[in-house]
């Protein structure tokens, strides 16, 4: 096992924001969570990354815990993030926030620079371009080619269809798929229920900072309680109703 | 931008000129450049000559107040545009770090008898200490709360020293002595090296050659690794630290940076004003400061020092208009945030991050949440 997530639990303030959340991920695979506004989505995977410390619990990288480790750390080690939204430095050029994803590297990163313009040839067109200037599925592209660049083991994604159109949302997953296929575990966090069980292995419902379901995505797609719950009640509707509040605090 | 506001066409003509000029500089070859700026340290020499004091402040001495408040401001802005403009961190009490110069400079010239020199180089030591002494718990807060915490330094700096008899209380320190002379060296009538009470223009110059160390050092720091990650965390300091930046260590490296260049300025300024007391160091000085920063530009060097350059001369320009003068130079401010709100000399990616509306200075540092970050996610930090 790759990343082993065991009962963490996680407070801000006194409002406990995860209750005991344990997520196991493969090598090789893609897991996703999903949930709706509010369960935990997004300070799972902070915590992961080390964003946010936790009250109780284990997180195991790679047979080592890094429950304690910093976040910038946790990058050399392996963890990759493309944070949520637009998570990326608006000020830079295209190129120089792909050259931020190789911060911590110490080797050239000459080799991932050209496969992140390969993977996402706009990125190419628009290199010198401020990033805070691009459209969202832009900038979503950018986040994850930069989360490459330190050639992470498992890429963490948050909400990569955030706001984005049916059809980039589309290509995006597509990408995410190569991604897997070059052989890079990926976690994934998404409200877009549909998308993301289609495109992963296994996955986990999240409800009010715990793990209600676990299955194999397919099951779960098949789900009648997923379906109703997450899925529009099985009207192959792709979005989920729109959802305007945030939902990283609880 | 408002289409409907009319100040919008000015503001954009304005800003597309600017662009034009910093691209022209840009493309100016290397050697261009370093006659540049021999021309500008020249200029700075030439300075204190009688005739451009007429002009400049006809009602006071201009040596003087070359030395305070021009070049304290400018090299005091130098420092807090490394915390506010490079690392994006709102610091309200950076009169705290100018004051722990000024009181090492005054203690240890008269009850331990040190030379300046030596006082320079052990008071930035000490400064570097307070910015790390006040980083390492504060700088886990963010955006306001920070600006709230060093607000609060500021002033816990000066009341300590105001209630300590053992450095003076209220009338602080008397008979610091001056930077120890070297006599005789005459450029044109002045000696050059001689600093005693009657020539202010000796001190300023030393702050000349204060100033050219610091801007190089401080430009060679915004162009290195540490530089990109300051960058990194003023845009976006989660996206920082998931890139492997370590946020904190590079926020402290920050403040020590700061505090450093604000101590440097103290201690020089204590060894010129022979007296200093705790009333030397307000807060509407950091606040002066910091005006000076956001006004000029902050994150770019050349409008920084513009920036602090027009604050400290404005009031003593208009000094024959008495208290008038202080309610010009209101309207000045006011006026520069309408016309210019991304300041005088903004850098081109300080204007891309205020454009973008979250995080960096777009928002001083603080971070108020832009059109697509989330409300509460802030407040949680």
């Amino acid at each position: 096992m790759l990343l082993e997530i065991k009962d963490i639990h996680v407070h801000y303030g006194k409002i406990a924001a995860l209750k005991g959340i344990s997520v196991e991920v493969n090598e090789g695979e893609i897991v996703t969570l999903i949930g709706a506004n509010g369960a935990g989505k997004t300070t799972t995977l902070k915590t992961i990354s080390g964003l946010r410390g936790l009250t109780s619990g284990k997180i195991i990288f790679d047979g080592r815990d890094i429950s304690k480790m910093p976040g910038h750390k946790r990058v050399v080690a392996g963890l990759g993030q493309a944070p949520e939204g637009r998570g990326i430095f608006p000020g830079m050029t295209v190129h120089d926030n792909l050259l931020m994803g190789a911060y911590a590297r110490t080797t050239s990163s000459s080799k991932e620079l050209a496969e992140a313009y390969e993977l996402f040839p706009r990125l190419a067109e628009r290199r010198d371009q401020a990033a805070g200037t691009m459209s969202g599925g832009e900038q979503q592209m950018l986040a994850i080619g930069r989360a490459l660049m330190a050639r992470p083991k498992v890429l963490l994604l948050d909400e990569p269809s955030m706001g984005l159109a049916p059809l980039l949302v589309q290509q995006i997953f597509s990408i995410i798929e190569e991604i897997n296929r070059r052989g890079v575990t990926v976690l994934l966090v998404e409200q877009n229920a549909q998308q993301a069980l289609k495109l992963a292995h296994r996955a986990y419902v999240l409800e009010t900072g715990r793990v209600v379901k676990s299955a194999a995505a397919s099951d779960l797609l098949n789900d009648p309680a997923v379906q109703a719950a997450y899925l529009g009640g099985g009207l192959g509707h792709d979005e989920p109703p729109a959802q305007g509040a945030p939902e990283s605090r609880a | 931008m408002n289409e409907k506001n009319p100040l919008a066409g000015f503001r954009g003509r304005l800003s597309h000129f600017a662009d034009q000029m910093h691209d022209r500089w840009l493309n100016t070859p290397g050697w261009q450049r370093w006659i540049v700026y021999a021309a500008l340290i020249v200029g700075a020499l030439l300075l204190p000559s009688e005739s451009i004091g007429a002009f400049m402040s006809p009602d006071t001495d201009w040596a003087s107040i070359l030395f305070f408040p021009i070049g304290t401001f400018v090299l005091l802005a130098i420092g807090l545009n490394v915390v506010v403009g490079q690392a994006g961190l709102l610091d309200l009490g950076f009169v705290a770090f100018y004051a722990v110069g000024g009181y090492s400079m005054a203690l240890l010239g008269t009850r331990m008898g040190w030379d300046f020199w030596l006082i320079m180089v052990v008071g930035i030591g000490i400064c570097a200490l307070s910015g790390i002494t006040l980083g390492a718990p504060t700088l886990r807060l963010r955006g306001d709360y920070l600006a709230i915490v060093t607000l609060g330094f500021g002033e816990i700096i000066r009341i300590t020293a105001r209630n300590t008899d053992e450095i003076g209380g209220p009338n602080g320190i008397r008979g610091i002595p001056h930077p120890p002379s070297i006599e005789g060296i005459m450029i044109g009538d002045v000696e050059i090296f001689k600093y005693g009470v009657l020539d202010p223009r000796p001190y300023y110059y030393l702050l000349v050659a204060l100033a050219v160390v610091v801007i190089i050092l401080v430009k060679r720091w915004e162009k290195s690794r540490v530089g990109r990650a300051w960058a990194a965390i003023r845009e976006d300091e989660d996206a920082a630290e998931v890139m492997g930046v370590p946020t904190f260590r590079f926020k402290m490296l920050a403040f020590a940076i700061g505090a450093s260049i604000g101590g440097a300025m103290g201690v020089l300024w204590a060894a010129k004003s022979i007296s200093i007391n705790p009333n030397d160091f307000q807060f509407l000085l950091s606040a002066t400061i910091l005006a000076a920063v956001v006004m000029g530009g902050a994150g770019n060097l050349p409008g920084v020092m513009l920036g602090a350059f027009l604050v400290a001369w404005l009031p003593e320009r208009f000094r024959g208009l008495q208290e008038y003068r202080m309610l010009i130079f209101g309207a000045v401010l006011v006026a520069l945030m309408i016309f210019r709100p991304e300041g005088l000399l903004p850098s081109r990616q300080r204007k891309a991050e205020l454009k973008e509306g979250s995080g960096g200075m777009g928002t001083l540092g603080a971070e108020v949440p832009g059109p697509q970050s989330h409300g509460e996610e802030v407040a949680s930090k």
